[in-house]
């Protein structure tokens, strides 16, 4: 009885799929013409909505009127609307509960029973590949969808209080639920093509919504970035896939995986296929994930809405590389090499982020970095073979992370769109809700005991010291990353939330908490932001780590490998790397006390005695400008090239070349034709003489 | 049966004169009447060959190219008052637009 609901697993996607078609139909059919019909008239609130927009909606109708709601009544809200707020989330919040009891039902089974694949049809088949639209329900997957879901379904509540005054509703809510569906088939997929398929699907939502507001050049500059760079990583993953195929004759994940010993044994797969398969499949994680030299992309994409940003660019899409490393961990543990490439990019991409946060002013590109930073950590985690970690990381930075940006959405919210840290200060009591909640989040992400973020990171700080493919420079890397992470992150609230106001007096006037649908998210993320750890506590504390062992069928080897180190390695080393991380972290708080607020001059004299270093991690190390010249330049000049030498001057020029040849040729020909009768008479004589004169001589 | 030959120098001349009015000449009426010396040279051909060989099929060929030369010469006559009305010359020479 209670397996039955597995058989349902196909309404997890099924659902935020209705609420696509559903609200693309109210967008197209009821939306579109209104919005159409208010740009041909014209009408006078619209033009402080199009440079409000950039920033988000409310922002500068906040500013004409003194209370938004006192403005929407001067605008009657179309009746759709609330037919879209409520099945926008909707769809999603009735996914997370199939997905809930899915996941119960599969937690019912016996542990090495834990795996349920759900063909619904054959899809692609030709000779002997097949493909079928199956979905696969194992541990991993059913952390990602509860991730997916509950998480999303937060920011979608979220959403329709933040983007309740936005012009196109219905459109940014199709996007949202596409979105929600596309990461549902990413890691619910039971093959590497239907993975694909939804790794595609979530990178175009993610262009769709970075430039959501595409009338702001920077938005669809941002958003085409992110497609770009998304491609390299594509491209990576793509031939990867072919190499799995080519390699195991299948794409499905049990087939594969299972085939792995035996070719393995036979000597087929060679650790330099294994490696060729990881690497390919990892540079589609570096390019989804964000990780050097491919994580450009990423601050930029906070040009989208807030809740956007917390949904597709910190909870989940962005974790979609950490997945796809877990899900072919089998494939990792055979090329030594590859984990070391992970590893070593992953802790690279942790503290090179985190270093950028430390100089940003924009409250947003703050947290980009450093989800850059967090994503490397679990990227660290996956390369020492501490999957259950990494996957772990991802579910609590999902929690805390989703919390701190849709807590800055909050914040950009009652300052009427305004982002630039050194405008806000003093916000704690103007703000209770959102300062509690994204304090919690804070403690979190800094590793401060007893909350998510310290028991998730710690256990990566830990496996990459003690495991097998550990090693004691990734530990440093990690723990330096940890302290400057606990750094930034209370340099973002002391700015935000502390200190005098440096708000402007016209913005300061109309600060206001947010409405609960706001609120209310933020509130539950921060239980999860506080809880969610608890499922993962390492033995050491006297814990049950029951989240290692629900994930064990899945990592078996992984585990091994893992634990194999960990013997060697005492309980008192564990308790005193631990104390290490504890104690930089604190360092960390402490300098940002320090700096930020007993003495606020400090920072302003480090920067001026430095300048060079200073401008340089201001300006993101120049990383973009380098690209600039290092490649988008080259490319765009060959483009150029491309276009006038070779398409304009040869191929252009091969068919005009003929063209003006007939032309030619016909100019001289037409002369024959004088158009003098006698002249014609004359050649028929000519010809009939030659004529006659050939046959008789014949 | 007299031997044709003489009958087929007259045909001969008779073309060649047609043929030599039909080049060289400016006048539209007089290329006409030259296209007719050279259908009735033809003419003399059939008729001296038919009879030569007692065959009555080249007498029949010349009644009917004769019929043909009738209707050719209405149309040709037709299109020459035509041109005659539009352009007021009938010399070919000047009547030159059919060319590039």
């Amino acid at each position: 009885m209670v397996g039955e609901i597995l058989n349902y697993l196909w309404l997890v996607p099924a659902l935020p799929l209705l609420g696509v078609i559903v609200n693309s139909g109210i967008a197209l059919f009821a939306e579109r013409p209104l919005l159409l019909a208010e740009d041909v008239h014209g009408e006078p609130g619209h033009g402080a909505d199009g440079t409000g927009g950039q920033s988000h909606g409310p922002s500068s109708r906040g500013t004409s009127a003194p209370k938004v709601e006192g403005h929407g009544a001067s605008h009657p809200s179309p009746p759709y609307r609330k037919l879209v707020a409520v099945l926008g989330p909707g769809v999603v919040g009735a996914s997370f509960l199939v997905s809930l009891l899915a996941v119960l039902a599969l937690a019912a089974r016996p542990p090495h029973d834990r795996l349920f694949v759900q063909v619904l049809f054959p899809w692609v088949q030709a000779g002997t590949f097949s493909a079928p639209a199956a979905f696969q329900l194992d541990p991993l997957s059913s952390v990602m969808i509860l991730v997916v879901t509950g998480v999303g379904f937060l920011i979608h509540v979220y959403s329709v209080g933040y983007m309740s005054h936005d012009r196109a509703f219905a459109r940014y809510f199709v996007y949202l639920n596409l979105f929600t569906f596309a990461m549902l088939l990413l890691v619910l997929g039971s093959n590497f093509l239907l993975m694909f398929v939804g790794w595609e699907g979530v990178g175009l939502c993610s262009y769709l919504l970075i430039g959501y507001w595409y009338e702001k050049k920077s938005a669809a500059d941002a958003g085409k970035k992110a497609f770009v760079v998304n491609r390299v990583g594509d491209f990576g993953f793509l031939v990867a896939v072919f190499l799995i195929f080519w390699t195991f004759g299948s794409v499905e994940y049990t087939e594969v995986f299972a085939r792995i010993p035996g070719l393995a044994e036979s000597g087929v797969l060679t650790t330099g296929i294994a490696t060729a398969i990881t690497l390919l499949l990892f540079v589609g994680a570096v390019g989804k994930s964000a990780q050097i030299p491919l994580y450009v992309w990423l601050p930029d994409a906070m040009e989208g809405p807030t809740p956007v940003s917390a949904l597709i660019h910190a909870a989940t899409m962005v974790t979609a590389g950490v997945y796809m490393v877990a899900r072919t961990n089998a494939l990792y543990l055979l090329a030594p090499t590859s984990m070391a490439v992970v590893a070593v990019v992953g802790a690279a991409t942790a503290i090179y982020s985190a270093t950028i946060g430390i100089c940003q002013n924009d409250i947003k590109r703050v947290l980009a970095y450093s989800t850059v930073s967090q994503l490397g950590y679990m990227f660290l985690a996956c390369g020492v073979g501490a999957f259950t970690a990494g996957i772990f990381h991802l579910m609590t930075h999902a929690f805390f992370k989703a919390l701190l940006f849709l807590g800055s959405g909050s914040v950009i919210h009652a300052l009427a769109g305004e982002q630039d840290m050194r405008k806000m200060g003093s916000l704690k009591n103007r703000l209770p809700v959102t300062f509690v909640t994204m304090f919690i989040a804070t403690l979190a992400i800094s590793g401060i005991p007893g909350l998510s973020g310290f028991f998730s990171k710690d256990e990566i700080l830990w496996k990459s010291f003690s495991s097998g493919h550990g090693h004691v420079g990734l530990w440093l890397v990690g723990t330096a990353a940890a302290g400057i992470t606990a750094f930034y992150m209370f340099r973002l609230v002391f700015l935000t939330f502390f200190g005098n106001s440096r708000m402007d007096p016209e913005v300061e006037k109309h600060v206001h908490e947010s409405p609960y649908s706001m609120t209310v998210p933020l509130m539950l993320l921060a239980v999860l932001a506080v809880a969610g750890g608890w499922v993962g506590i390492p033995h050491v504390l006297g814990g049950h780590n029951y989240f290692e062992e629900w994930l064990a069928p899945v990592f078996a080897h992984g585990a091994e490998g893992a634990a194999h180190g960990g013997a060697h390695a005492s309980a008192a080393l564990e308790y005193l790397l631990m104390a290490g991380s504890v104690g930089v972290a604190l360092c960390g708080i402490g300098l940002a006390w320090y700096l930020y607020r007993v003495r606020t001059e400090v920072p302003k004299e480090i920067a001026d005695r430095v300048p060079g270093l200073y401008d340089l991690v201001l300006n993101k190390y120049y990383v973009d400008e380098i690209y600039d010249v290092a490649i988008v330049r080259k490319i765009v000049n060959g483009s150029i090239w491309l276009w006038e030498a070779f398409d304009a001057a040869f191929i252009d020029g091969i068919v005009n070349g003929i063209a003006a040849l007939v032309r030619k040729a016909g100019d001289r020909a037409r002369r024959l034709q004088t158009g003098v009768v006698g002249n014609y008479a004359l050649s028929l004589l000519l010809g009939a003489v030659i004529l006659v004169g050939f046959l008789i001589w014949q | 049966m007299m031997e044709p030959s003489a009958y087929l120098l007259l045909s001969g001349i008779l073309f060649g004169i047609g043929v030599a009015g039909v080049v060289a000449r400016k006048n539209a009426l007089i290329v006409l009447m030259s296209v007719e010396i050279m259908f009735n040279a033809v003419n003399v051909a059939f008729i001296a060959v038919g009879s030569y060989l007692g065959d009555v099929t080249g007498s029949v060929f010349a009644f009917m190219v004769m019929t043909v030369a009738a209707a050719e010469a209405a149309v040709g006559l037709a299109i020459l008052i035509a041109i005659f009305r539009l352009k007021e010359t009938i010399d070919i020479t000047e009547l030159s637009v059919l060319k590039w």
